[in-house]
């Protein structure tokens, strides 16, 4: 993604419930252009449906995901979830191909070789004509990351998508998702402090009922960090240290019923 | 093995068939031993092929008639709110009829030629193949409909392209159990009325006391619905292999 393509994101007083709970109100949100932002927070702070509610996805929402000028980001976002939902009916390609055909726009001999250069980007270069069924869960999350690149959109979310996997597979798939979403707005959901101090320039806490985002923690230098980086530990000690406080309140904003 | 199985169980039924000849005593014209059977067919053999192609023909038309009108009927309330309104309590009022009280209606409007079978088999896997594949087609993974949302999917293509396949595995046990049933549809079809089939025939045996020319038909009968159903379920496995290797994931 060329610099300067990629919009900032701006959310404004977002407010979403769930029949009488409130996920939260009067939430603000700005995600800086080109930047990635991690997301953290105790389960059930409303991450994900705050992620999508900025794609357009939370039914029954208040407040919609602009860009700087004020208009909506509808096609321009892609979204990458927990689970791959690759099809399993359809192989590596046809599952990369997957947005162009939903559009109905023509897969032209250029489509197809951009499909097959992202596969082989993602380092599945010969397995085109597998079905997922027969790949493990790192590959196929490669594959979704590589559909989720084949939309070239300014703007991705992701939610928690290495989570499933075993810790050197998601080391990898971090490094590769970086560098590949270099330039682009990114909101990543995350509920591990070490991937989100890896991956994000700048890093927020959500939590609460209804839920509040805590004041930035911008992280130095150009993701992917090290892990033995000093200031990637000296920052996974204060962030976890913000954890357990917002762990904390979390667990008293909702009273004792919740165990 | 895996034909012996088949094989097996196969020869284990006439085993007990004779056994239950044997112990009961039962004089061959209640209860026909295998051997008296298997003398019918090899004496009758042309005639219950000729049958057997008529009562097949009205199974097979059958199947298709019904699987083309239960998948149309479940895209359409699947697909367009007002029509589910409409005709889910027509569905259902149409189950509530048995289609054996329908016979002799449909003989009468029909004739006794292959239309009123047809139309019997066709009955009787509507309803299956309908409720099956309308419920695959309401279930999709909601994931898979977000996706396809951020995408900008239009709604035909999503359909297409992720609803309907996903579907496929809940639309395919409609049809294991519509094949399974098909036959009935056509024997009661025949039963009521008719100058030809199987059923036909083992109405005319039975009048004519040749009780084992009647369990020829009917073993030629329990053939055809056992290949049938087997033809299909290997037809479906095939078509939809994903299904099988979906549970045996690398890890």
């Amino acid at each position: 993604m060329p610099p300067g393509s990629a919009p900032r994101v701006e959310l404004h007083a977002a407010g979403l419930r769930y029949g009488a709970a409130t996920i939260f109100e009067a939430l603000d949100l700005s995600l800086p252009a080109g930047r990635t932002t991690c997301l953290l927070g105790p389960s059930g702070a409303g991450k994900t449906s705050l992620l999508r509610l900025i794609a357009g996805l939370a039914h029954g929402a208040q407040g919609r995901a602009e860009d700087e000028a004020g208009d909506g980001l509808d096609g321009r976002i892609a979204y990458l979830a927990q689970q791959d939902l690759l099809l399993p009916w359809s192989n590596v390609l046809n599952n990369v191909l997957l947005g162009p055909r939903l559009r109905n726009e023509p897969v032209t001999g250029a489509l197809e070789q951009r499909a097959r250069d992202l596969i082989a980007q993602v380092g599945l270069a010969g397995r085109e004509a597998e079905r997922p069924g027969r790949l493990s869960g790192g590959m196929r999350q490669r594959v979704a990351l590589a559909r989720t690149l084949m939309e070239d959109r300014p703007v991705v979310l992701m939610d928690e998508p290495f989570s499933a996997l075993d810790a050197i597979t998601r080391y990898r798939l971090q490094d590769l998702a970086a560098e590949l979403l270099r330039g682009r707005t990114v909101l990543l959901v995350t509920h591990d402090p070490l991937e989100a101090l890896r991956l994000g320039h700048g890093v927020r806490i959500i939590s609460g009922t209804p839920a509040r985002l805590d004041a930035p923690l911008a992280a130095p230098g150009e993701p992917p960090r090290a892990l033995d980086d000093p200031e990637v530990l000296r920052l996974q000690a204060e962030l976890l240290r913000r954890l357990v406080v917002a762990q904390t309140n979390h667990g008293q904003g909702r009273g004792s019923t919740d165990t | 093995m895996k034909l012996l199985r088949p094989l097996l169980v196969f020869l284990g039924l006439i085993l007990a068939w004779q056994a239950a000849v044997v112990a009961t005593g039962a004089p061959h014209y209640i209860l026909p031993a295998p051997v008296r059977v298997a003398g019918a067919l090899a004496e009758h053999w042309r005639e219950i092929l000729g049958h057997g192609a008529v009562t097949a023909a009205e199974i097979l038309l059958g199947l298709l008639l019904g699987v083309l009108l239960g998948c149309t009927t479940a895209l359409i309330i699947a697909g367009v709110r007002p029509a589910r309104r409409w005709l889910l309590p027509v569905l259902v009022i149409s189950q509530a009829i048995p289609v054996f009280a329908l016979a002799p209606v449909l003989v009468l409007w029909l004739g006794y030629g292959l239309a009123s079978k047809v139309a019997m088999a066709t009955l009787i896997i509507y309803f299956p193949v309908t409720a099956a594949f309308y419920d695959g087609l309401r279930r999709t993974e909601p994931g898979w409909l977000d996706l396809a949302r951020t995408m900008n999917g239009t709604g035909l293509k999503t359909l297409w392209r992720i609803r309907i396949p996903a579907a496929l595995p809940a639309l395919s046990s409609g049809l294991r159990v519509a094949t399974a049933v098909a036959p009935i549809g056509a024997i009661v079809g025949e039963w009521v009325g008719s100058s030809a089939g199987l059923g036909y025939m083992m109405l005319q045996a039975n009048a004519r006391m040749q009780i084992d020319l009647m369990f020829a038909a009917l073993f030629a009968l329990a053939l055809l619905a056992v290949g049938l159903y087997a033809a299909v379920d290997a037809a479906l496995k095939r078509a939809l292999p994903w299904q099988a290797e979906d549970g045996r994931a690398l890890d």
